[in-house]
């Protein structure tokens, strides 16, 4: 938030950003089961970083859009 | 499942590092939306010259210093310095530590008063203030020039990078980012490239970040990775027996680290001169830490900024290293790039396609253009307030009206990412020019870090001699470029040694050229007439009082946050030492 102005925090824009990632990379990932659909051989596919990663973000950015989602109007 | 195509006008002709699906090309999207959106909505909020070029002077300690950190993460920083990784190993990382904490705490502590108290627009008009006119346009033509020219430069090699991972039309890569940025930061100006910055800063670790992470996995951690590094049979060539895993241990004699350099090169070139004369006098990153909304928070920000940047290593340094322990071929260096051979700058993206799936490799790509359009943002709003307070108003000497300051300010956006584009096309017909654009910057700042701190420390320093200082310290640092170009021998006596790689010689010519710009500038002082000191007030160490925090409790003081920084510092040295 910068200091001084009744404006939308920064964070809020990262927030909700990474909240639409997060859904979009879990999301993803459960319907792909962690697979390239072009065949491209991916490295320890088995730790699901889609699914792990996708939850973080998806947490992570809920959290950032409810904490500083603007409260009542601007000025 | 069926796969979503990449649309056609995308692709280029011939192979690619990545093949992007549906999901992945949605995240990037997503990425170019989310941008724009933030420039549209920060228009409204952008409305006098102080919005525009110094984004209020409201910017949070955070805020700057994240932004200021951001504004130097470009994506070809990222995945040239990965590259440097696999090329020279760890010792790559002095860029990151040695060549950046101890200058931007010093920023931060020192130069940081010096520069928000005179309330000047940039550093150019620092060098107004404290020395006159012609220091002043000195710096800034030739700041302005550097800035867009590099700008294109950049904006070429990473429209290159991506035909070369993706596949993707150069000139598409091109207009589309260059376009995006000029949108965003015409809408904003500072405030909005500053918005974006740490939005990009958060997405270029949330990118990468899973590279090292499961690299690290895949090798069995650090001891792990080390001992993969050594019996990788592809690597062998390339490591020559040499020490690719200890940062200070190998550096005793020139030739006995893969980077022909000496420790006195990296503390005194590297750590004083280039690092210095970069995080406290190029102004691209310094306009950052100038929108702080107040005193203390400009001197933490430098200090937030140079946290992050300890550990920025482990998502650029830790992947290239990581391809030497498990990639299975060996890359070559850019001149030797051919079909089925991949070169040291693409060890980033080979890593990021090795291990990310589908969705995470868009965010990966992401993170690499949100690096490239941070560093542009940078560089476009640096060029238009210089080109706005130092070069256009100053030749009109007339006051000008807020509304048009910002007038100019938004056409100069325009005009330099135009010139950006330009250069961008140049650099496509003479890829050579690339080589020598990068050395041409690296002209400028060591000599403009002797003449900033001349005159901040010595009140004795003269106008005349800040201006010879400058001059002769550029000068010279051409002629020693030139020099060895026209006769390679002479580069041991440029950089003390035949066995001096590129990097090296650019230590040692920094260092040269700022000893010359320092001893003309004391010459020069002793000879000429200083200003009085009514003049320098709040401009020079010593006259006129410097706000301090000592009524603040000791955790809210920024020396004490730059101790925590410099002791973490030390021991992250001495963990790989």
């Amino acid at each position: 938030m910068i200091h001084g102005r009744n404006m939308i925090s920064i964070w809020f824009f990262i927030g909700v950003l990474v909240l639409l990632y997060g859904i979009i990379i879990f999301g993803w990932g459960m319907v792909s089961g962690g697979h390239s659909a072009t065949g491209r051989a991916i490295t320890l596919s088995e730790l699901r970083t889609d699914l792990w990663m996708g939850g973080f973000m998806t947490i992570a950015g809920a959290f950032y859009t409810w904490k500083f989602a603007p409260k009542g109007k601007e000025k | 499942m069926p796969c979503p195509t990449v649309p056609g006008f995308l692709l280029a002709t011939g192979g690619s590092i990545m093949s992007l699906e549906g999901v992945d090309l949605a995240v990037i999207v997503l990425y170019f939306v989310a941008v724009i959106g933030i420039g549209l909505y920060l228009k409204s909020h952008t409305k006098t010259g102080e919005d525009f070029f110094m984004a209020g002077r409201e910017m949070t300690a955070w805020i700057a210093g994240l932004s200021f950190l951001a504004a130097n993460l470009g994506s070809l920083e990222l995945m040239g310095w990965a590259g440097a990784a696999y090329q020279y190993g760890i010792l790559a990382t002095h860029w990151y530590w040695v060549g950046a904490i101890p200058a931007m705490l010093f920023l931060g502590l020192v130069m940081m008063p010096f520069y928000y108290i005179c309330k000047t627009h940039s550093v150019p008009g620092y060098l107004q203030l404290r020395y006159g006119e012609n220091s002043r346009m000195l710096s800034a033509i030739s700041f302005g020039f550097m800035t867009v020219l590099m700008s294109g430069i950049n904006m070429f090699a990473m429209a290159k990078v991506m035909q070369v991972v993706l596949g993707w039309d150069l000139n598409f890569s091109i207009w589309i980012s260059s376009l995006t940025v000029g949108a965003y930061v015409v809408l904003g100006g500072l405030l909005s490239a500053i918005f974006n910055e740490v939005l990009q800063f958060v997405l270029i670790w949330l990118g990468a970040m899973l590279v090292p992470i499961v690299g690290l996995i895949e090798t069995g951690g650090w001891s792990g990775m080390v001992a993969r590094i050594h019996s990788n049979p592809v690597v062998q060539s390339h490591i020559n027996g040499q020490d690719f895993t200890h940062l200070w241990s190998t550096m005793g004699t020139f030739s006995g680290n893969p980077m022909g350099i000496h420790w006195t090169g990296i503390v005194f070139g590297l750590g004083w001169v280039i690092s210095f004369g970069y995080w406290t006098t190029d102004f691209l990153v310094v306009q950052r830490v100038m929108s702080a909304k107040d005193l203390r928070s400009a001197k933490m920000a430098p200090i937030i900024g140079a946290a992050f940047k300890m550990f920025v290593p482990f998502i650029v340094i830790l992947p290239g290293l990581l391809g030497l322990a498990v990639l299975p071929q060996l890359l070559v260096p850019e001149n030797q790039r051919a079909a089925g051979l991949f070169t040291y700058n693409d060890v980033l993206p080979l890593m990021l396609a090795r291990y990310l799936g589908p969705g995470l490799l868009g965010l990966g790509v992401t993170a690499l253009i949100a690096g490239f359009m941070s560093g542009m943002a940078g560089n476009v709003t640096a060029f238009s307030t210089v080109w706005t307070y130092d070069i256009y108003k100053a030749v009109r000497k007339k006051e000008m009206s807020d509304d048009h300051l910002v007038k100019v300010g938004r056409w100069a956006t325009i005009v330099g990412i135009l010139i950006s584009i330009g250069a961008a096309y140049l650099a496509m017909q003479f890829q050579s020019i690339m080589d020598y654009v990068q050395a041409l910057f690296s002209f400028f700042i060591a000599p403009l870090f002797g003449t900033v701190i001349f005159g901040m420390m010595w009140k004795r320093a003269t106008p005349a001699a800040g201006f010879w200082g400058l001059l002769t310290g550029t000068a010279s640092s051409v002629v020693m470029w030139a020099w060895v170009k026209v006769d390679p021998t002479a580069l041991h006596y440029i950089a003390l040694s035949p066995n001096a790689k590129d990097m090296a010689e650019n230590m040692y010519r920094a260092l040269w050229s700022w000893c010359i710009c320092a001893i003309v500038t004391i010459v020069v002082s002793y000879c000429t007439k200083p200003k009085p000191e009514s003049e320098l007030v709040g401009l020079v160490y010593g006259i006129g009082e410097i706000p301090h925090e000592t009524a603040l409790p000791l955790w809210k003081r920024p020396i004490f946050w730059a101790a925590v920084v410099i002791v973490v510092f030390f021991v992250l040295n001495l963990m790989v030492w």
